[in-house]
């Protein structure tokens, strides 16, 4: 007891590898401190009798030391295992320091309530799941953008869906939706009669059929959303003429991405004023053709 | 100095052995001309520039001779001499013995027996249940929406607290076909998990570079018709497994006319998602005076040439996956069983993909 005094002046006032100051206070990371604060009474160091409660796998220990053993660094430290019982644990400290001073038998109980409540709710927590967060080295977050990118660009996805559309039209899965000219149907300069006709009775059709609905230019989308979806409840389908009418709207009207759009608005725009207005055809659906999509 | 001196020096050997062969001329020149051994940055820089030029001056030529051999043969009416392929990553890819062959019956047999039969035989109607993680911020519920929108039948339940294990129960006790887990970090979604139900497996993407319709430059709004699926590029086993999964969140009988199609093409592991509507049009690629573009039977004029085109017009959000891993039952970390997992370890060849 007699050399208490002047470690805790030198450890205080010189250096102590255990305290570490931050802004709310001076704590102690000795691991034997009661309550983790560096104080005179609360240094492990400074005291020759001394009393703390560690923890070790949910197991609660009486740590004590005295001054009988100082020159024991080994045995230094007499271990007393607390049962499991909040009060039992209680009896046992007070039996086994007795005699020793109110103010750290106090400090140690409160020591023991606070593990014992940590341990309850770390149990309860252990039984509930929680995310764990896994890191990714920097490194790899910025090989795979990398990579990704050149695989966009790699895939050339527009091109790519507009091939596999195609080749779904050409296979036959969109019989009877659309009427469109194929690269098989195209004739020689032979059928020029037949062309004749073909224009004499287009015309004719034309003749025939007054347009119900007068698609006038700047439709919206929403417009063409309703009108289409009238469309379809009434069973009609209409002409390509309307769908593409329709679209041109939409290619008049949007900053067209791929070149050969600047072409087809002047197109369009002719086709606008000079093509015979609605044509409207009555088809009758092949019983729904449903088609899986296979890989 | 000690440049000049050395290209002084070069041109006196130079000088010497110019009677003798070209090509050791040559190769004394490759040799010396080598930019980075002169140490003068003026000199350096000039020899450089000159190489620069000499080079984009020998493709050039190269080029035109390939243009003209190419005239040359289409005029003399023989094939014009075979184009070159370029090397690309999917060329030189690293050959997978999984990959599905066309007439593999051991894969059709297990096709049949998967858990996505009963979905894409129509047995069941794919029904959806998205939920995102605990906490779900910014970019969370607006990429839910959208995500709402493409695929049908789709329901958002918020999260809670529940465990994901109760969540699936709960699901297959309302029959639902699949749940989506969207996953946030740092107020971004970041992953992406499809639990296939009852049983099912559960498939763990990353998901990266999302845009969502309203970022989208002329974005169209989507109907509510029953989108097309296009899924590209699943090559191996896994990939075909994968891709089915994929193909069980969406309803087998696309409406036609709604004119929807949903995309997902894989490239190089990444599977990119792409939701469009698109259109059919016909387009003259050469001159004609036929008018009649669409008449049912078309005429075309001798070289003219009537076109069929698609036309896309992009709506609805845009990201990319990747996958994580693959297990074979429900959503189980622990105890499941991984019929696939990413390790770091495979990504060492650049050319070998798993998709």
């Amino acid at each position: 007891m007699q050399h208490d005094e002047v470690i805790w002046q030198v450890i205080r006032h010189k250096h102590c590898s255990f305290m570490s100051k931050i802004s709310t206070g001076i704590f102690c990371r000795n691991p034997y401190n009661v309550t983790g604060i560096c104080n005179r009474s609360s240094c492990p160091l400074a005291n020759s009798r001394y009393a703390t409660i560690r923890d070790h796998d949910g197991v609660f220990y009486l740590y004590m030391k005295t001054i009988e053993r100082a020159h024991k660094p080994n045995d230094l430290w007499e271990r007393v295992k607390l049962p499991r019982n909040y009060e039992m644990a209680l009896e046992l400290i007070d039996k086994h320091l007795m005699y020793w001073p109110k103010l750290l038998v106090h400090k140690i109980k409160q020591r023991l309530t606070k593990m014992t409540q940590m341990r309850i709710r770390m149990r309860k927590l252990a039984l509930k799941t929680r995310e764990k967060i896994m890191t990714t080295p920097r490194k790899e977050k910025k090989r795979e953008a990398r990579r990704e990118e050149k695989a966009e660009k790699a895939a050339v996805l527009d091109k790519a869906i507009e091939k596999e559309l195609l080749t779904r039209l050409e296979n036959g899965i969109y019989d009877g939706i659309y009427n469109l000219p194929f690269n098989k149907f195209l004739q020689t300069l032979e059928t020029d009669e037949l062309q004749a006709e073909d224009e004499i009775e287009e015309e004719s059709e034309v003749e025939y059929v007054e347009g119900n609905f007068e698609l006038e230019e700047e439709d919206d989308i929403e417009d063409l959303g309703m009108m289409k979806d009238y469309h379809i409840s009434n069973d009609e389908v209409a002409d390509d003429d309307e769908e593409i009418n329709a679209m041109e709207e939409n290619t008049v009207r949007r900053k067209s991405k791929s070149a050969h759009e600047k072409s087809e608005k002047d197109e369009f725009g002719k086709k606008l004023k000079k093509k015979p207005r609605i044509h409207v055809e009555v088809e009758h659906e092949e019983g729904g053709e449903r088609q899986k999509v296979s890989l | 100095m000690g440049g000049k001196r050395k290209n002084n020096e070069n041109e006196g050997a130079e000088g010497d052995e110019g009677s003798k062969n070209s090509s050791k001329k040559m190769k004394k020149e490759k040799r010396e001309i080598l930019p980075s051994s002169i140490k003068n940055k003026e000199k350096r820089s000039a020899v450089h520039a000159k190489l620069k030029h000499q080079k984009k001056l020998d493709k050039r030529k190269k080029l035109k001779a390939r243009d003209a051999a190419a005239k040359r043969a289409l005029e003399l009416g023989e094939e014009p001499p075979a184009k070159q392929i370029p090397r690309t990553i999917e060329n030189t890819r690293e050959a997978d013995e999984t990959v599905c062959m066309p007439d593999d019956e051991e894969l059709f047999a297990g096709n049949d027996a998967d858990e996505f039969s009963a979905i894409l035989k129509q047995d069941r109607t794919p029904k959806i249940l998205i939920t995102t993680c605990r906490f779900n911020s910014t970019r969370g519920p607006a990429f839910i929406n959208e995500l709402l929108s493409v695929i049908p039948n789709a329901h958002y339940y918020k999260r809670g607290t529940y465990d994901l294990k109760k969540i699936v129960e709960y699901a297959n006790n309302k029959e639902f076909t699949s749940v989506v887990v969207v996953h946030t970090n740092r107020r971004e979604p970041d992953a992406l998990l499809i639990i296939g139900l009852p049983d099912g497996p559960t498939a763990h993407f990353k998901l990266s570079s999302l845009v969502l319709r309203k970022d989208i430059k002329n974005h169209g709004n989507p109907t509510s018709h029953e989108p097309e699926l296009v899924l590209n590029n699943f090559t191996t086993r896994l990939g075909h497994r994968v891709g089915r999964l994929i193909q069980s969140l969406f309803p087998q009988s696309p409406n036609f006319r709604g004119r929807r199609v949903v995309t997902f093409h894989n490239q190089r592991d990444f599977i990119f998602f792409r939701h469009h509507r698109y259109i059919f049009e016909s387009k003259e690629t050469k001159q004609s005076d036929s008018k009649g573009k669409d008449a049912k039977d078309t005429k075309g004029e001798g070289i003219s040439k009537e076109k069929v085109i698609a036309r896309l017009q992009e709506c609805g959000p845009r990201f990319t996956l990747k996958l994580v891993s693959l297990q074979h039952g429900t959503f189980d970390t622990k105890g499941g069983e991984f019929e696939w997992v990413h390790k770091p370890e495979m990504d060492t060849s650049r050319r070998r993909f798993f998709l």
